[in-house]
């Protein structure tokens, strides 16, 4: 269990300045503000585990004042998934999760079939399902704007209609810090208070605070098989994988984490978060570089935003 | 860093080479440029390629609304907020250039100082952009010819001599962002120039008129309140020191209410501090019981603020609904909201003529205007130029939500 506890005794001198740490407690406290039901959309991976550190140091020593909800494709690394309960139940936080599955088994949307199969895109529909049926007014996620072209125009406060979808030509000015999170009913907004930070930016705050995180993201021995010039989990259950696409053994490590059957691996001797460092700072492929999700085609991540997907 | 200028003048190029210079471009991305490039007939490597966005303005090759840019050097990083340089784009170009340190002004060396030039140099003005960079592109194409690059700034420095803001730091550049000179080694071509390249000057300037020097102004966004028998009376608000500081001890007072206390704790997540500096979000426990809510001002008690229900101001207009006399909006301050109605809307300001005004009945979408408001309860502010921290504010329209304009509150 999680206790906060006061170090009144112990007086540092003058508060040390990090602006993106400060805007993104600005945000957050924003949010449990000016919305009724907001919400933590949670994945798992390192951005989004950073978001709940923030909120932690946002709303200290009162508990976060929103629920996480986590959109369960059904094809995670089990290590995420025990992530994220043993950081839940440390942390004291509530947590839903809405299944992928049972969507594909109300018929609602259809399961992916062959070598790029994925569940990635259906996770649309599960979401809004569930934001409408808890009635969220606003979704906090990890979305940085350096990610992915379509998401460096992306607002803070970036507001959708019921369906979720996003329309460029209508999001807000944002001037100076001032957020506009004022909604008609059935509107919904997605906030992103990581939206100037680098993947850079997060590994550094993930050092400088210690901040645990699956251990997928450093080198480890995994059975692999390759296609495309990428790494591969060879996990037949949800990882399709042709018949001479051989099963071997690498050292590798995950750049960023999504299902096993969209993320591809890379070679890499990262033991430790220096390392990973170092091998980011020197990397010659960009982060979302070993997702296929963004590779399909030169506008699928704008797409997806539009249908309302993160 | 705001950058703001048209297709033409180069900018995306600019900024497409700053971030191949920095080692910013990922090798899949320059591949992707490389192939683009091919696809669409170029024999170059078109550094634009780097920085379009949005399927809409990839196909008709302009940029549209505000994008964000992203780099680092191992001794600072780096955002640019960029945008059109259109008179169409001015609402864009203002949200843009709000938070800029550095305002990155470019010129067309063929073409010299023109409207566009006006209208940016003015849009810096107004924001009161601590530094400005006139980056005299294209030099190539005029030969680095040094007399026409004097011309120039003989021109952009009249421009100055009729701006509100002499104190802002004006420092000019002959480059060329296709053949990269003058943005990281010293230029061969243009001895004339003594000063740091482009990337070099970057690196090395400092970060002028930080909101440090000001008086302190916390806005309280929330109050956090545990309610847990470990904490049953702890109460703290919880915000952002939006300028000046503050230190365990001042004495302060709180706006509406003009009741006083005194500061007895000063948090950041679970650690005490003396003292707190501009941009901190903080939370503060007073050692009286005060009634506090969001939105409410705390400043020191020794300095002073203005206080009104009425204020004039300056305000861009960024709705497609036209603004009249009358209407009434919601006002937001830093985090506070109230209810607003335009008693008069004095005149416009004409941005490509260095704000000369206008009398005008109504501001449409992207004009400039000076306008009075009133308001039912007070408001506690600075002016914009005293403050940019605490002298700013957006206009909502309460029937469609929509952030109608941003305000400059004027002396």
């Amino acid at each position: 269990m999680w206790y906060p506890h006061i170090k009144s005794e112990i007086m540092n001198d003058s508060i040390k300045n990090n602006p993106l740490e400060n805007e993104a407690i600005y945000i957050l406290r924003e949010v449990s503000a000016q919305f009724e039901n907001p919400v933590l959309l949670f994945s798992g991976g390192k951005d989004s585990i950073t978001l709940v550190h923030l909120a932690q140091k946002a709303f200290y020593p009162a508990k976060i004042p929103f629920p996480l909800l986590h959109i369960d494709t059904g094809h995670n690394f089990p290590e995420t998934i025990a992530f994220r309960d043993k950081l839940v139940e440390e942390m004291g936080l509530t947590l839903f999760v809405h299944y992928v599955q049972d969507d594909i088994d109300s018929g609602a949307v259809q399961e992916e079939k062959g070598r790029y199969a994925s569940r990635n895109r259906l996770q649309t529909e599960t979401l809004l399902r569930a934001i409408s049926d808890h009635g969220f007014d606003a979704c906090i996620g990890g979305a940085r704007r350096d990610e992915e072209k379509a998401r460096a125009k992306e607002r803070i406060f970036s507001v959708r209609n019921e369906f979720g979808e996003w329309n460029e030509k209508n999001q807000r000015p944002e001037v100076f810090d001032m957020l506009n999170g004022c909604i008609d009913f059935g509107q919904n907004v997605r906030v992103f208070p990581i939206s100037n930070w680098t993947e850079l930016d997060v590994w550094h705050y993930i050092r400088q605070d210690n901040i645990e995180i699956p251990s997928l993201y450093f080198a480890h021995k995994r059975k692999i098989f390759e296609r495309d010039h990428l790494i591969w989990t060879a996990q037949d259950e949800f990882v399709y994988r042709e018949e001479d696409e051989i099963v071997t053994e690498k050292i590798v490590r995950f750049r960023t984490i999504g299902d096993m059957s969209c993320t591809a691996a890379v070679e890499s001797l990262a033991f430790t978060i220096d390392d990973v460092i170092q091998e980011i700072s020197e990397s010659t492929l960009s982060e979302r570089g070993a997702r296929i999700d963004d590779k399909r085609s030169e506008s699928a991540m704008e797409e997806r935003k539009q249908q309302g997907y993160f | 860093m705001s950058t703001a200028g048209s297709v033409d003048d180069g900018k995306s190029t600019l900024i497409g080479r700053i971030l191949y210079d920095t080692h910013s471009l990922t090798e899949d991305k320059i591949k992707a440029i490389e192939k683009t490039s091919r696809t669409r007939g170029y024999d170059y490597f078109d550094f634009s390629l780097a920085t379009d966005g949005l399927s809409a303005e990839r196909e008709q090759g302009i940029t549209i609304d505000v994008a964000h840019i992203y780099f680092s050097t191992p001794k600072r990083s780096y955002i640019i907020a960029d945008t059109p340089g259109h008179i169409e784009y001015t609402r864009n170009m203002i949200t843009g250039a709000s938070n800029a340190d550095i305002s990155i002004i470019l010129i067309d060396a063929r073409n010299g100082v023109v409207e566009q030039t006006r209208r940016h140099f003015f849009i810096s003005n107004l924001l009161q952009i601590p530094q400005v960079i006139v980056a005299v592109n294209k030099m190539d194409l005029i030969d680095y010819d040094q007399g026409v690059y004097q011309k120039i700034i003989d021109d952009f420095e009249l421009l100055r001599q009729n701006g509100k803001n002499k104190n802002q730091k004006i420092h000019y550049i002959p480059i060329s962002a296709l053949h990269g000179e003058n943005i990281t080694g010293k230029s061969e071509k243009m001895p004339y120039y003594q000063g740091y390249p482009l990337l070099d000057y970057l690196e090395n300037t400092d970060r002028e008129d930080t909101l440090d020097e000001r008086p302190a102004r916390f806005q309280v966004q929330t109050v956090i309140r545990p309610g847990t028998e470990a904490f049953h009376d702890f109460r703290a608000y919880a915000g952002k020191l939006k300028s000046g500081n503050l230190s365990v001890g001042d004495q302060i007072l709180v706006l509406p209410s003009k009741k006083e206390s005194t500061i007895k704790e000063i948090r950041f997540f679970d650690q005490c501090y003396q003292r707190a500096d501009a941009g901190s979000s903080i939370s503060l426990r007073l050692k009286d019981d005060l009634q506090i809510s969001r939105g409410d001002l705390i400043i020191k008690k020794e300095e002073s603020i203005k206080e009104s229900k009425s204020i004039n101001a300056v305000l861009c207009w960024m709705d497609e609904n036209t603004l009249k006399t009358a209407s009434v909006y919601l006002l937001q301050f830093g985090v506070k909201r109230i209810k607003t109605k335009v008693k008069k809307i004095d005149y416009r300001l004409n941005i490509n003529e260095q704000g000369s005004k206008q009398p005008a009945v109504e501001l449409k979408m992207n004009d400039l205007g000076s306008v009075e408001l009133q308001f039912a309860q007070y408001l506690y502010y600075d002016s914009y130029r005293e403050n940019r921290a605490n002298g700013a504010f957006i206009l909502i329209d309460p029937n469609t939500n929509s952030t109608a304009a941003v305000g400059f509150i004027e002396e």
